[in-house]
């Protein structure tokens, strides 16, 4: 099962047990949640395809006291209604689980149009959001069943690339430990990482939970290497978490390279995730390199 | 014009006074601000709510909308005992809470906080959801917007989609001072009527018409009142 259909009847499970539970969509998934909508008619809200209005609509529910989870893709739910986000949740003081799918280029063949890389940068310019980033379906829906309780903003980014294995721990984790620096995978990046730096004596540090940043994390991976060099390979925009990193280190002198979708150049291909992969010097052997070279 | 006043609670023509704490301007009268009258009705004659039960959940919401020249919602805010009229002097300095755009976190019996125009009708629409939801079908949730605040296309989404929902909890007073630079030929509440909306059409400067036309029912229909004033100059 992929994380979106994990998540997809995670939920459908959790709005028979938590009354204050409501799923708001705009058309993208509504034919899945069709048997849950007739278990829960008022608590399944599809609003068509007016994005502004799906998430003023989980506004407005969580100021009526309900916990929404709004989901579509990742550039229908966080760009088209960015400010939707930024009024009708942050600034009433209410909030929301966001859950995307398409990631930055799930889609490959659709093009620009569905392709989201900034999602997390744009989270990042709002105070106090959590940003889940799962790199297997057993740790998307762990997530999503974490942040159903209470009334935080949540940001949880499914995607189609995952890893072979789950890693459920919270934090920074540290999957290899070596001597020679750091190298730190989010999500769906972990396999290749790991694969990428295969046989090197770097640490390799895990994170599904992006925001809040471990920096407690990172500074005890940093001082039991000793070495305060940092390689950040992240599935989203290039550097999204750099000044995370700074700020973690900034008592200490240290190097930071930070992979990710290129920032400089209006991508224009279609074609598989592999070749979406290779533009942006995401697949193993891009990172592989890239790694070496700051390392060596 | 009806109402009634008593010693202890301030009436409709204590609005003024309270305006003019605000503009500092002696002279300040309730026609010189377009949404002054419908303010007034909505919470001398229409609205359930009170400043002792703020977080009720059966209390009916009013979403100013139109978030622009607050004055009078604070001014009848503080007429109905939500705010002290001491507070109004000093209002959008440092040291009020009053802003020159309401924030909900701030201002006992706000229910949104507003400015950015089209965020009300959508947020009101949501709140009738989450009303659905919680089985309180008794509340009304009444959003006050502009006339050339429709220019916002999010309203758009939110009048379709909330009369294909037959929201008769809610209903939107639109305050048309003919302010919309491109105008809306055939008139507003025709935007409203396509869409499944029960619409009136009244002089907004008219309380009994204006308290008739906001209460008179509305089943399976949400309710547009379209409150015509005086153009803006």
């Amino acid at each position: 099962m992929s994380m979106r259909e994990t998540f997809l009847s995670t939920m459908d499970e959790a709005l028979d047990v938590d009354m204050r539970l409501a799923v708001v969509l705009a058309d993208i998934s509504a034919t899945q949640f069709g048997t849950a909508k007739l278990r829960h008619p008022n608590r399944v809200i599809n609003v068509g395809i007016r994005e502004q209005l799906l998430v003023s609509v989980a506004g407005g529910m969580a100021l009526a006291g309900m916990r929404p989870v709004v989901h579509t893709f990742a550039s229908f739910l966080v760009e088209r209604p960015f400010e939707q986000i930024k009024l009708d949740l942050v600034h009433q003081g209410v909030g929301a689980v966001l859950v995307s799918s398409g990631a930055s280029y799930d889609m490959p063949a659709a093009g620009r149009t569905h392709h989201s890389p900034a999602d997390v940068a744009l989270i990042d310019t709002l105070p106090c959001w959590f940003v889940h980033v799962p790199g297997h379906p057993d740790e998307a829906r762990r997530l999503v069943l974490e942040s159903l309780p209470g009334d935080s903003n949540v940001y949880i980014r499914l995607s189609e690339q995952a890893n072979a294995e789950p890693h459920l721990a919270p934090g920074l984790q540290a999957l290899r430990q070596g001597s020679g620096g750091v190298v730190i995978a989010v999500g769906p990046m972990l396999d290749r990482v790991l694969a990428a730096t295969d046989g090197s004596d770097l640490t390799v540090l895990y994170a599904s939970t992006i925001r809040p940043f471990d920096a407690a994390g990172l500074r005890a991976a940093v001082q039991s290497t000793g070495v305060a060099d940092v390689v950040l390979v992240e599935p989203y925009l290039a550097g999204t978490s750099a000044h995370f990193v700074a700020d973690a280190l900034s008592d200490v002198p240290h190097r930071l390279r930070s992979l990710g979708v290129r920032r400089h150049a209006e991508v224009r291909t279609y074609g598989e995730m592999a070749d979406h992969d290779l533009a942006h010097g995401l697949d193993e052997t891009s990172i592989a390199v890239a790694v070496k070279e700051f390392f060596r | 014009m009806g109402f009634m006043t008593t010693a202890t609670e301030p009436g409709f023509a204590d609005l003024p006074r309270l305006l003019s704490l605000m503009t500092g301007d002696e002279k300040h009268s309730a026609a010189s601000t377009s949404t002054l009258d419908v303010l007034w009705v909505l919470y001398d004659r229409v609205l359930n709510v009170s400043p002792t039960r703020l977080r009720d959940p059966a209390r009916d919401r009013f979403l100013l909308s139109k978030g622009h020249g607050p004055m009078s919602y604070y001014a009848v805010l503080a007429a109905k005992g939500f705010l002290d009229e001491g507070e109004l002097t000093n209002w959008a300095s440092a040291e009020s809470r009053l802003g020159m755009h309401p924030d909900r976190t701030r201002i006992p019996g706000a229910e949104i906080s507003s400015g950015s125009l089209g965020h009300g009708l959508p947020l009101a629409v949501g709140t009738v959801f989450g009303l659905r939801a919680l089985r309180l079908k008794r509340p009304k949730v009444i959003v006050l917007v502009g006339d050339a605040e429709l220019d916002e296309g999010s309203n758009h989404e939110a009048i379709a989609l909330a009369g294909r929902e037959a929201m008769d909890q809610l209903a939107a007073v639109v305050i048309d001072n003919s302010s919309s630079t491109h105008g809306w030929p055939g008139g507003i509440a025709r935007r409203f009527d396509i869409e499944g909306w029960v619409t009136r059409t009244v002089d907004g400067r008219d309380h009994d018409a204006l308290a008739a036309a906001s209460t008179e029912p509305h089943p399976g229909h949400p309710l547009v009142v379209v409150a015509v004033v005086e153009p803006k100059d």
